[in-house]
């Protein structure tokens, strides 16, 4: 058993019993909060603040020359535990992108299920490419299931351009040329 | 001519009630650190340049659509009521509150002889008699509510309302005599009439001479209007909705209106008795003028101190929690009681010895 220790307590004064000072003191707390700017905030027009790393609508980015990165290895469909993302890869047209046809592949269609979707950011942590990312966007909203599913179009809408650290591809092609193919 | 004031009086008097639940709606909110209604605006005066923005943002609109929404609602009665006195309650409850401003006067005029008249409906000498006889009657709205909800929250709700009323009557009753001592002094031709009491503090408000028989009057009031601290009627924490658990819609609406309109009630008593009335500042002469803007001003000046109490209404409401339901009954009798007797032997004492040595 632990020790107990019964502490006095003060008898209470004259004041105190007819609680007067302390419904005082509590209209001046209360007059204080009304005085105090209120932490409402507004929400349609005025939006929180959103941290950097934020898990978001997950988005496909394009990099700063406005190219995609995606390229479809479906690393992300593969990690997505609820199987909301559905890659359909493509190839990347030679004769109309020279300068990315080394880069081989594309995805010809990319839907994420925003139904499925646990915005658990592990497509984001997978991808080689840094193509995906969980952006700041938190409410999404449709009127039919069909209109919940994002497909490849709109993801890059909702994603836009990021900037890139890398380019990847870029080096690689420059490292090809000049004969140093594993760079 | 006294039909259209007094249908003037009704209008102002439900304004007031209206605005005096958009008031509850805006002081609750900042003093929870919240906005409150800002959102509903009337097409043409809403969006005028920088008025309507202002408005809209202090929620002025806001009574139009609650009223509105009020009025629009399915009137839904339960299976289980009693018809007649189920709708006869809401009735009983408001009509009572509007019936006590007959007499209340809020303002005054100097007439073509020079002297003062009070601006009243009825300026009789039973005033607070009336007032205090009438106003109890509310309660019947409430016990009726309860009963005729044949239900067991608003059952349990009107039955402490009920004991509540009851309970602090007495002390309030007792706590406005010394008031009566002092102003219908011996020789005084106003008698329990309001505007005798107003016109008695013109040097020194009443809560300066019986700071006491304010308190008392004051918590009674709060108890009488079943403002929260004394919020038994309704003790939404325990008894759902209390004695208007089972009512919707506009009926719903009806009791709304009565409890703001004891609110505006009692504050503007307060006032009278207590507060000056329309007096300027204790020891200051009034300033207003013979004319008629001299009437306005004084209604003003008396407006300005009943805002005040319903607010500080309002205030305290947000301030304390409820009491249990044995500690209204034990602070009630135990405490004001007594002290409501002590006060009026006091105070009786007090003037006998004061009218023995300085008149």
């Amino acid at each position: 058993m632990a020790k107990t220790k019964v502490l006095e307590r003060k008898p209470l004064s004259f004041a105190e019993k007819t609680f007067l000072p302390q419904i005082v003191s509590g209209l001046k707390t209360t007059f204080g909060t009304m005085l105090s700017k209120g932490v409402t905030l507004q929400y349609p027009e005025e939006r929180p603040v959103i941290p950097d790393n934020y898990r978001g609508v997950p988005t496909l980015v394009r990099d700063p020359n406005g190219r995609e990165k995606c390229v479809s290895c479906q690393l992300c469909e593969f990690v997505c535990p609820p199987k909301a993302i559905r890659i359909i890869p493509g190839e990347i047209d030679a004769d109309a992108e020279p300068d990315r046809a080394h880069v081989e592949k594309a995805p010809k269609e990319f839907d994420i299920n925003m139904l499925r979707c646990i915005y658990c950011g592990l497509c984001q942590e997978v991808c080689p490419e840094e193509a995906i990312f969980l952006q700041d966007i938190f409410s999404l909203s449709g009127y039919s299931r069909e209109e919940m599913i994002n497909d490849k179009e709109k993801l890059y809408e909702l994603g836009g351009t990021l900037p890139d650290k890398h380019f990847k591809w870029d080096k690689k092609k420059a490292a090809e040329q000049a004969g140093n193919a594993h760079h | 001519m006294p039909v259209v004031y007094a249908v003037a009086m009704i209008s102002v008097f439900m304004g007031l009630c209206s605005y005096s639940v958009l008031a509850e709606r805006k002081v609750s909110s900042w003093i929870q650190g919240r906005i409150g209604p800002n959102r509903t605006r009337v097409p043409l005066i809403g969006h005028l340049p920088i008025l309507g923005n202002l408005m809209t943002g202090l929620g002025l609109f806001q009574p139009v659509a609650d009223g509105l929404k009020f009025l629009f609602k399915e009137e839904i009665v339960p299976g289980h009521v009693n018809k007649a006195y189920y709708y006869l309650a809401p009735i009983v409850a408001l009509a009572p509150a509007l019936t006590t401003m007959v007499v209340l006067p809020f303002g005054r005029y100097v007439d073509a002889d020079g002297i003062t008249q009070p601006l009243v409906l009825a300026n009789v000498d039973v005033g607070m008699l009336i007032i205090l006889g009438i106003s109890s009657l509310g309660v019947y709205g409430i016990v009726l509510a309860g009963w005729a909800s044949n239900s067991k929250y608003p059952f349990l709700g009107g039955v402490r309302a009920s004991a509540q009323m009851i309970s602090y009557e007495l002390a309030m009753g007792l706590a406005i005599l010394p008031v009566f001592l002092w102003s219908a002094a011996p020789g005084s031709e106003y008698g329990m009439n309001l505007f005798g009491v107003v016109q008695s503090q013109q040097s020194a408000w009443l809560i300066i001479w019986q700071p006491l028989s304010a308190l008392i009057f004051l918590v009674a009031l709060f108890a009488e209007t079943n403002r929260l601290p004394f919020d038994m009627a309704e003790s939404e924490t325990d008894l759902v909705g209390g004695f208007h658990t089972e009512y919707g819609c506009f009926k719903f609406g009806l009791f709304f209106v009565a409890e703001y309109a004891h609110v505006i009630m009692g504050s503007s008593i307060f006032v009278l008795l207590f507060l000056g009335g329309w007096n300027f500042l204790p020891w200051l002469a009034d300033p207003w003028g013979a004319g008629l803007f001299g009437t306005l001003l004084s209604v003003g000046w008396f407006m300005a101190k009943v805002f005040f109490m319903i607010f500080f209404f309002i205030w305290m409401r947000w301030t304390l929690p409820r009491f249990r339901y044995d500690q209204v009954m034990s602070l009630g009798w135990k405490i004001l009681l007594p002290l409501a007797v002590g006060n009026l032997v006091f105070n009786t004492i007090l003037i006998a010895l004061y009218d023995t040595f300085t008149r």
